[in-house]
């Protein structure tokens, strides 16, 4: 099945030779921070968790985001998501590969990596993150493997699957609330000390992972004949929509009980995130207009997307669903990580900027993403235009 | 091989798997809930909600009086730069990588939720105040780390294990005192002009390498051979620094305790340190 991949126009060779270079780009640069250590990052003493643990924690939402696709059609039977399951769990695959990496990528001792295993931890948060993280990756790699080999073969996937299949659908839950639960449970930060970041981890997961497996599947359709239909489209513009807004909604809740309650330690950060954080003489405000947009485009996608569905335009619901992936990888592989650390445990203010290094490294790790994903939707597609010639 | 014999050993070996690691991971899980639990009996025992067990065996704890290093200045820089020097701890000579293990800080930055009182003595916001790892007796720290890297010892010190550690920095995010530094690049190494990060190094104890995260250990090696810790014995004479057990009712840090009236760091955090300030 694999030797799919390797038969393709020149759009696809052309592309994958594409990310292949900028895989090699972040290849020497991550050579280069092996040899000289993280300080070649532009993280520091105060901020401890750059870029990279920041889209680590964005891709575990965007892989957790294939459960929308996976519960309706094998937990409700609903049919018409039988061409677009696939993708949901591939893409899962894609972005576990990259959080792993991601990971590897901000360990100062990456050599040592082992040792989560050899010194299993329970109490540690970070210990039940690694176990659920390979365990989500493989199940979506036995999953969606098994269904489609089925498929290529001619048959009904086999039962034995299904226990693997249900298993899933808690699981991606998990992984998302362990990833939550790295940050809520650590006292004196009090931007991440509340009990709403895994369901709104949870939420942003919903509608950032499928609309970015919509705009995926609006560029399939115009590339090749592969169309996920037009049912499947307009109830992901609802599961998308509403998982939105119940993020907005989530994020209202956080500034309403630091804006109430009027607690300093619960406000600073969101004054550093959206209005700018005075402190002393200075205002450090370096995140405020990212934050910002983000809010904006956010809503605006959120309008738009329903939108989209009443007029049935394909370039608005790309667009709209473009606006809601930025939005939320804005706020959570930027802000919510970054945010943290500002101010720090001592009441002061460092800001972050990363490095070139630094971000040819996270390009590097997306471009593998996308490699990856590439495989196996370039397979995944040929086996279902096959099937269907 | 037919379906029945593959679909039983299959069967046969997911059991074993589940047979070995069931248990133990239950054990491992009731072991922690049971040290919780002890400490909660303990703690009602000793009359109070969340008030400190008292135990058996030794816990370090220091008493740092704030007021002796304003009638000594000079003197809080001494036990850093003792400390510092006995340690190996590197000086790359700016913030973003710096290490530090003791260091002088502001009221108003070791203290942030005290200062911002309505009225209070003129000056007490920019009052230099000596900071250090509180060797908490529920530690954060120990909690996040995923190697058990670093650890809480019986006697109340939190260590680290450099060889463990894997950087990543997981303990720098619960910290809620700002206490650890990591070695962003090689402390072993040179700057542009040639010149060593650890100035002269002591060949007692061990120096760290790139990419692990380390603090202040009670100097841990000098308790082991009778002596006191570094800075408590670079302020003998002015007794700025009481250091000692806190479970004997006898020793001096216990009597200074019954009497002064100290504070802490975050108290709210619940995690009891084993540093109290007079101020």
């Amino acid at each position: 099945m694999i030797e799919k991949a390797l038969k393709g126009s020149t759009g696809y060779w052309l592309w994958m030779l594409f990310l292949l270079s900028i895989m090699g780009v972040g290849g020497l640069c991550y050579v280069q921070q092996f040899n000289y250590g993280l300080g070649i990052t532009g993280m520091s003493r105060d901020v401890t968790w750059g870029i990279y643990i920041s889209q680590f924690t964005f891709l575990v939402g965007v892989a957790a985001g294939g459960l929308m696709l996976v519960l309706p059609y094998y937990l409700h039977n609903y049919k018409a998501f039988g061409r677009i399951v696939i993708l949901g769990e591939f893409m899962a695959i894609a972005a576990i590969a990259m959080c792993l990496m991601f990971i590897i990528a901000d360990l100062g001792q990456p050599m040592r990596a082992m040792n989560v295993l050899l010194h299993p931890t329970p109490h540690s948060m970070l210990f039940w993150d690694m176990i659920v993280l390979n365990g989500y990756l493989f199940l979506n790699i036995l999953c969606g493997w098994v269904v489609l080999q089925s498929e290529y073969k001619g048959i009904k996937y086999p039962k034995w699957i299904k226990p693997f299949i249900y298993l899933s659908i808690p699981w991606a839950i998990s992984i998302h609330t362990v990833t939550a639960f790295l940050y809520c449970g650590l006292p004196g930060r009090h931007f991440w000390l509340t009990a709403i970041l895994a369901p709104r981890f949870l939420a942003s997961a919903f509608a950032a992972g499928p609309a970015l497996l919509m705009v995926i599947a609006m560029i399939l359709k115009r590339t090749t004949k592969f169309d996920v239909g037009r049912e499947a489209q307009d109830k992901l513009v609802t599961i998308i929509g509403y998982a939105a807004l119940l993020n907005f909604f989530f994020l209202g809740t956080e500034f309403f009980v630091a804006y109430y309650s009027q607690i300093p330690g619960h406000m600073h950060t969101l004054d550093y995130l959206y209005w700018g954080l005075g402190h002393g003489d200075e205002v450090f405000n370096n995140l405020v207009p990212f934050m910002r947009a983000s809010v904006i485009m956010g809503l605006a996608g959120i309008g738009l997307i329903f939108v989209s569905r009443a007029k049935q335009s394909d370039g608005l619901l790309v667009i709209s669903c473009l606006l809601i992936f930025f939005s939320f990888w804005i706020d959570k592989g930027l802000g919510l990580v970054l945010g943290g650390f500002v101010p720090n445990m001592l009441d002061q203010v460092t800001e972050y900027y990363p490095s070139v290094q630094e971000l040819g490294i996270t390009a590097a790790i997306w471009a593998t993403g996308f490699f990856i994903l590439s495989i196996l939707y370039k397979v995944a597609i040929s086996v279902k235009l096959e099937n269907e010639a | 091989m037919d379906s029945k014999r593959r679909d039983f050993l299959k069967i046969a070996g997911l059991s074993a798997i589940a047979g070995l690691a069931v248990p133990s991971a239950f054990n491992t899980l009731l072991k922690g809930e049971a040290i919780a639990s002890e400490h909660g009996e303990a703690a009602a025992a000793a009359g109070g909600h969340g008030a400190a067990a008292a135990k058996t065996g030794k816990r370090y704890g220091m008493v740092i009086d704030v007021k002796k290093f304003t009638e000594n200045p000079g003197l809080a820089d001494k036990c850093v730069s003792v400390c510092h020097t006995i340690h190996n701890v590197p000086d790359f000579g700016n913030k973003k990588d710096e290490i530090k293990w003791i260091w002088v800080d502001s009221f108003k930055h070791v203290f942030p939720d005290d200062s911002s009182q309505y009225k209070q003595p003129e000056g007490l916001n920019s009052l230099p105040i000596l900071t250090l790892c509180n060797h908490c007796d529920n530690p954060p720290c120990v909690r996040a780390c995923p190697t058990q890297a670093t650890f809480r010892s019986k006697d109340g010190i939190v260590g680290m294990d450099y060889h463990r550690c894997i950087g990543c920095r997981f303990c720098m995010a619960a910290c809620p005192y700002g206490a650890r530094s990591f070695n962003w690049r090689d402390p072993r190494g040179k700057d542009a002009n040639g010149q060593p990060f650890i100035k002269a190094e002591n060949p007692k104890f061990p120096t760290r390498m790139r990419g692990v995260v380390e603090k202040c250990n009670f100097c841990t090696e000098r308790l082991a051979i009778g002596q006191i810790p570094a800075c408590v014995e670079a302020a003998a004479q002015s007794k700025a620094l009481v250091f000692g057990d806190l479970n004997d009712p006898n020793s001096e840090i216990s009597q200074v305790l019954k009497t002064t009236f100290t504070i802490q760091r975050k108290p709210s955090a619940g995690t009891h340190p084993s540093l109290f300030y007079i101020i």
